[in-house]
């Protein structure tokens, strides 16, 4: 078991993350920048070690400063949480030279799930389904025969690209071939590697992400959640299980993410990310994220583990205790991220101090935070300040219950996206759940006026 | 002299992006709506346009200093 844990984040994941070191007896360490000095990470921790100014690359992201944080405390272990390093290969690698243990999969690991090509060449080898397309980096020539394949709109991808940057897409071949060449000057430019890939554009398709945890031998799946709600590729809502999924389907998903997670030798918490397409009944791997996710906790509502502990009882060495047929969904979990912004004026941040606070409870319902009434929400960091987070026994109820327990949350001094989930949660097409994954954008072009933040004093 | 606030807590830039000269330089002239720098507020970035024109701008803050609201960006003759 890891005797000391440095937790190189902040925030709300940091919050967790030191929460489950404790309960687990394991000495804790924050980390902070000279705005998070007052922050709830720092309190809670047995120690705390300042890192540099509020800047994020010359503190949480410094990774001389992290190292020499962890030396200077005496911890074997760093968790990266999300987000700053938690998929920086770099950095893993540096944790192992320094020898600390790093909460996470290997630097390798890492590396090949973060280059877009191969991970999709790892994905394919492994049995997963991969949106069509080429297998690897084409020229003008070869893309031409991977058209066959992909028909059109076809996607023109920068190999080095990611987050939606160096995408094109071609509707025919005329524009295909006009686009081609004009795209990897832009990669070239903008990413320093020319490198090309090709991808079919699936239309209408729901965002269905399959939790994972490996020992570096063995894998198991926790399920999968359905982030379809989205605004300029962020989730904002989050839910488990999904209601599109035939169990068929739903077990054909979730072992080709155990393969994939066998084949690379992952080690600790991480999710493969697929697109489902209803109409065809088909999904496609997108991606592996590295790391635990935002809404996690979804899953530990509907299957009652505590993924970030299992993930330090693997860092420290455990092998994985559970087994697939032990791990069973009970019932229905949504989240929603309760973000500083002001969704009636294009989401615009609203940073602030916490005048007053009133926090939901009751059966079935979280609320991860680092909030405290008096708290001054810094504005150089990203702008989540709670997920609520609520269980019942199925989708209906639990859209109940987080209705009523969004009515309970009073978060004063701040504008909160919380207006757009009551907004949400009363509308019946998400009621139905009949969504994808451009629904909101659409929907919010004639919905987000009205939904105007109550700015208590 | 006169003073140019930041309507924003967050960091201040100077220029777009790392590679491009600042927005304005140290002696440059200002006119109203001239961008000075730019606010990153939660990841978020907000152009800062001078609200009154004025000459021999001098900075008070540096590229990617934490600001707050109110905080004195530059001050012009």
């Amino acid at each position: 078991m890891l005797k000391k844990l440095l937790v190189a984040n902040r925030g709300e994941i940091a919050v967790r993350i030191l929460r489950a070191a404790k309960d687990l007896g394991i000495a804790t360490v924050a980390v902070y920048s000279d705005a998070d000095r007052d922050s709830l990470h720092v309190q809670i921790a047995d120690e705390a070690v300042h890192i540099g100014p509020p800047a994020a690359k010359k503190s949480y992201l410094n990774v001389a400063a992290i190292l020499r944080a962890a030396d200077e405390v005496g911890a074997d272990a760093v968790h990266p949480g999300y987000g700053f390093l938690a998929e920086n290969a770099d950095f893993a690698d540096a944790c192992a030279a320094a020898g600390l243990t790093f909460v996470g999969p290997s630097g390798d690991a890492i590396r090949t799930m973060g280059d877009k090509v191969s991970a999709r060449s790892a994905a394919h080898a492994a049995g997963v389904p991969v949106v069509p397309g080429s297998l690897g980096r084409v020229d003008l020539d070869q893309g031409r025969h991977v058209l066959m394949d992909t028909g059109f709109p076809v996607m023109i991808k920068a190999a080095a690209g990611g987050g939606g940057r160096g995408i094109r897409i071609a509707s025919d071949l005329a524009e295909f071939e006009a686009a081609f060449p004009q795209a990897a000057a832009e990669a070239l430019a903008a990413f320093g590697d020319g490198g090309l890939y090709m991808e079919k554009v699936i239309g209408r398709a729901r965002h269905i992400e399959v939790q994972v945890l490996g020992d570096g031998t063995d894998a198991v799946h926790c399920f999968e959640r359905e982030c379809s709600l989205q605004r300029r590729r962020q989730k904002v809502w989050e839910e488990a299980p999904s209601q599109a999924l035939s169990e068929r389907v739903r077990e054909e998903l979730c072992s080709s993410a155990v393969r994939l997670a066998r084949a690379v030798g992952y080690s600790g918490a991480g999710t493969v990310e697929y697109l489902y397409d209803d109409a065809a009944d088909r999904f496609y791997f997108i991606e592996m994220n590295t790391r635990i996710q935002v809404e996690h906790p979804v899953t530990e509502m509907i299957t009652g583990i505590d993924l970030v502990a299992e993930g330090l009882r693997i860092a420290g060495g455990e092998a994985l205790r559970l087994r697939q047929r032990h791990i069973v969904v009970r019932g229905h979990a949504i989240e929603v991220r309760l973000n500083a912004e002001d969704p009636s004026r294009d989401f615009a941040p609203f940073p602030g101090t916490v005048t007053d606070l009133r926090v939901p409870g009751g059966p079935g319902v979280r609320f991860e935070s680092m909030l405290y009434a008096g708290y001054t929400v810094p504005p150089f960091y990203d702008s989540l300040l709670a997920k609520l987070v609520v269980h019942a026994e199925t989708r209906e109820a639990a859209i109940m219950r987080l209705v009523r327990a969004l009515k309970e949350t009073r978060i004063d001094g701040l504008k909160t996206t919380k207006p757009l989930f009551l907004a949400l949660a009363d509308d019946p097409v998400v009621q139905a759940g009949d969504v994808h994954t451009r629904w909101l954008e659409g929907w919010l072009e004639t919905h987000a006026v009205r939904l105007v933040p109550d700015l208590e004093p | 002299m006169a003073q140019l606030l930041s309507p924003l807590p967050g960091t201040f830039y100077r220029s777009s992006s790392p590679d491009k000269p600042p927005f304005k330089a140290d002696g440059d002239a200002v006119a109203v709506g001239d961008v000075i720098g730019l606010v990153e507020v939660m990841k978020s970035f907000h152009e800062i346009k001078a609200e009154l024109a004025g000459a021999n701008i001098r900075f008070a803050c540096d590229n990617e200093e934490p600001v707050m609201a109110g905080a004195v960006l530059a001050e012009v003759e």
